[in-house]
């Protein structure tokens, strides 16, 4: 018990600021602050171009009302279909190609030469986006769904084998050790130890890169491979806005079911 | 997993008969879904290409050495350009994202039909490809900066918004039941018991968008929408070979310097 | 005080978690509240003030009747309500201060408190409850860097900066070890005793409840067994609330309290339960 008569408290509070040196917090604020400056400076907006523009915006949001999916719904729904199958060969064969690189991109799993070689794969796939890989794939394989293909699957690798292999080294070290005290070989290892371990979500992420390979399937068309993304562009092209907007729709309504079959599917699978 | 009484005792097995049947009837099923996605897509491909496409490889890889590093100079502004579309994209994309995200999770929305409304715009702007926002606003703001921004912008609030209010509804309830309990209004719950819980996933997620905004800002150029991707266009358009391999180098540099801020970053945060 | 009337709560799943109680609980009296999990007392509390709605019954904090009130008079009654909660419910992020400042929401508007802006006596008064509790050097750490009985206090100053004429207190030891436990009880009971204080305390361990309480009230499956002064608690009257279990070692008599410096129970210091109903 203090014996203190009448202690005197403080009638201000101010809360500790969240970096405690100033110098250090005013110079990221001022740095902030100059950056913003700079980067609106470059923005160069001509308005007159956006006046310009804007009457042609808003031709295009009528467009949405109704959307047409009654004319060139032939060459729609063949840009559809061939979306679709190439998301679907593509996250086969890209999963496919995963999972020995995967294994091999695993620390814990592979020699070092292995890794690394395997690791450079990974990294090499994952930095260029899906409609660079297009763009070459379009040059060596010539335009159409057989470069999207190509280039669609070099992405899922670098996705698919870089979450397996972190998978992979975030196993349980315990479950993996008791099987190999069994005398198990290197593959029924991996077939008992490993596999169980890291299969639940792995299915769950292929359903989810499918839904990602559709997306970009969309994409990889405006560069030439296929698709409905060449779709989507010709019709801008041709200022059919109309149909334009009914391929957005029927993409964000095939991408919603395809988000609701991977939610279905991981609940199922876990 | 059953046991089955066959003529010489129990056997034991993994699966029942049924469900044995099942699984090969799903991989049945699977594998002539690729073969026919298979036989869709190589019947739009001309082979000739394909078969050609080795020696097109080699050559273009011989053209491509070495990078032309003289070429740089006119690269700096594009890179300067690159960063702001990702920056200033990420930002406008978290200043919308916040409210749309409060007004998507179950526990802080005002009503169910405001709700539905942000629900909805976290889908439409999710579905849609970054590319694709770029060409539709290339279509309005003519070419340039402005117009990649607004796109990267755009694709990014649902992203963002998606994480965030997922984090929202996951806190811990028993925070603002106790802030509850003081006679404090709505908005003061959500200030004291809602927003501090939250905070670090907003700066997670705004980071983690801004390192994906990075690469995708990298191909806005190839639709007019700014960006170093206009410089890759006009390479490739041009068979440049050196200048597209020290384009790929810029980005590849770029990406890695991104990934790694933003690990940091996190890490950090967390 | 605090009078419930008739109080009644069905959930949603169907499960009647009270079936129509009655208590009053007098000016500055501390009530335990024992039962079994499940047994309705966390309801009880939460149906007070109305975190959770009572399906039926009428709450009567002094004159005021609750259960009928508007949601701004709900939050204007609240103030005079602090709770304390299990597992200390506070904000983990923010800091020490700023858990006890929260206590204020109820009087201060929505840009004050944006800006952390209290009023200059509420951050004298937390300053001053927090050097009561013993944690006025704690004042600028996270709450997620005190340990549980540090955390505890500061949820008992949030509550007690409110200058509320109740306390809920809902099970405040669930998650401290024994010894901890008891110092926590005791300075509930110490403030309560400095300030007049009515509470109503969740608590499962019996032998806290006896030692630190003037009155205790029995809740079995939503319906009160058992209303009366901690040493009239027999094995009997502990197989009507709990169930079957030899309960000669659980009752505490007042010469095993063998705490090392004071063991007298606070609540005897100031009143005699004076039972009511």
């Amino acid at each position: 018990m203090t014996e203190q008569v009448n202690p005197v408290y403080p009638t201000t509070w101010k809360r500790p600021p969240l970096i405690s040196s100033a110098t250090l917090r005013w110079s990221i604020i001022l740095g902030a602050a100059i950056y913003l400056a700079l980067a609106l400076g470059t923005m160069d907006v001509k308005w007159s171009r956006v006046a310009e523009g804007l009457p042609r915006g808003q031709r295009f949001l009528d467009a949405f009302f109704p959307p047409n999916f009654a004319d060139n719904r032939g060459v729609v729904w063949d840009g559809i279909q061939e979306s679709i199958w190439m998301a679907v060969i593509a996250t086969v064969a890209g999963i496919m190609m995963s999972i020995p690189i995967g294994l091999g991109a695993a620390r814990n799993l592979a020699p070092k030469w292995v890794y690394l070689s395997c690791r450079a794969i990974v990294a090499g796939s994952r930095t260029f986006p899906e409609v660079i890989l297009a763009i070459f794939a379009v040059k060596l394989f010539g335009f159409g769904p057989f470069a999207g293909f190509i280039a669609l699957s070099i992405g899922t690798i670098g996705f698919f084998a870089k979450l397996l292999a972190e998978d992979i080294e975030n196993m349980s070290a315990a479950q993996a050790e008791a099987v190999k005290a069994t005398g198990a070989n290197w593959f029924q290892w991996v077939n008992y130890a490993i596999q169980p371990q890291v299969m639940p979500r792995m299915i769950g992420l292929s359903v989810y890169r499918l839904d990602i390979n559709f997306r970009e399937s969309a994409v990889v068309g405006i560069v030439g491979g296929g698709g409905i993304g060449a779709t989507l562009n010709t019709a801008f092209d041709r200022y059919e806005f109309d149909t334009a907007a009914a391929i957005l729709l029927i993409i964000i309504g095939i991408v919603l079911v395809l988000e609701y079959a991977s939610g279905y599917l991981r609940k199922w699978v876990q | 997993m059953p046991l089955i009484e066959t003529s010489d005792g129990p056997d034991w097995r993994r699966r029942t008969t049924k469900q044995e049947f099942m699984i090969w009837f799903g991989w049945l099923i699977g594998t002539a879904i690729v073969v026919y996605a298979f036989h869709l897509i190589s019947e739009k491909t001309i082979w000739f290409f394909v078969q050609d496409a080795g020696t097109q490889a080699m050559d273009i890889g011989t053209r491509m050495v070495p990078p032309k590093i003289s070429y740089m100079d006119k690269l700096w502004l594009p890179v300067w350009d690159t960063l702001n579309i990702a920056t200033l994209g990420t930002v406008i994309a978290l200043i919308i994202a916040v409210p749309v995200a409060f007004a998507a999770a179950r526990n802080t929305t005002p009503h169910p039909i405001i709700r539905a409304t942000a629900l909805l715009v976290i889908v439409s702007s999710r579905s849609v490809n970054s590319l694709i926002w770029a060409l539709m606003l290339v279509f309005i703001f003519g070419p340039g900066v402005l117009a990649g921004t607004i796109a990267i912008g755009l694709r990014s609030i649902g992203f963002c918004a998606k994480l965030l209010y997922e984090a929202i509804e996951e806190i811990d309830h028993t925070q603002v039941e106790a802030i509850e309990a003081t006679g404090a209004s709505r908005a003061q719950q959500i200030l004291f018991g809602i927003v501090p819980q939250v905070l670090p996933t907003f700066a997670g997620v705004g980071v983690f968008r801004w390192d994906i905004n990075i690469r995708e800002s990298t191909i806005l150029g190839l639709v007019g929408a700014g960006g170093i991707g206009l410089q890759l266009n006009g390479s490739i358009n041009t068979l440049a070979w050196t200048q597209v391999s020290m384009i790929l180098l810029v980005i590849f540099v770029t990406v890695l310097i991104s990934e790694w801020v933003s690990a940091k970053v996190r890490h950090a945060i967390i | 005080m605090l009078r419930l009337e008739g109080l009644r709560k069905q959930y949603r799943t169907g499960d009647l978690a009270l079936k129509g109680v009655d208590l009053e609980v007098p000016d500055s009296q501390v009530m335990a509240l024992i039962g079994p999990s499940g047994a309705g007392k966390s309801t009880l509390i939460r149906c007070v003030n109305r975190l959770v709605e009572p399906t039926d019954g009428k709450v009567y904090l002094g004159d005021l009747e609750l259960t009928s009130l508007s949601r701004f008079a709900l939050r204007k009654a609240r103030r005079r309500m602090g709770m304390i909660f299990q597992e200390y419910a506070l904000v983990e992020r923010l800091t020490v201060m700023e858990n006890v400042l929260s206590g204020r929401l109820g009087y201060v508007g929505f840009w004050r408190s944006w800006f952390r802006k209290f009023p200059k006596e509420d951050v004298r008064e937390a300053y001053r409850l927090l050097d009561r509790v013993g944690l006025m050097d704690m004042a600028d750490k996270r709450a997620d860097e005190l340990s549980g009985g540090q955390r505890q206090r500061v949820g008992i100053c949030r509550a007690l900066i409110q200058n509320p004429e109740l306390l809920l207190v809902d099970e405040p030891t669930a998650s401290l070890d024994p010894k901890t436990s008891r110092q926590i009880m005791r300075l509930i009971n110490e403030l309560c005793a400095e300030r007049g204080l009515a509470a109503i305390i969740n608590i499962h361990d019996v032998m806290l409840a006896q030692m630190f309480s003037q009155r205790i009230v029995g809740l079995e499956l939503g319906a009160i067994v058992y209303d009366g002064p901690p040493d009239q608690l027999t094995p009997e009257v502990l197989t009507r609330i709990y169930g079957e279990e030899d309960w000669e070692a659980t009752i505490g008599k007042d010469e095993d309290a063998e705490d090392e410096d004071e063991t007298v129970p606070v609540a005897a210091q100031v009143l005699t339960g004076e039972a009511a109903s």
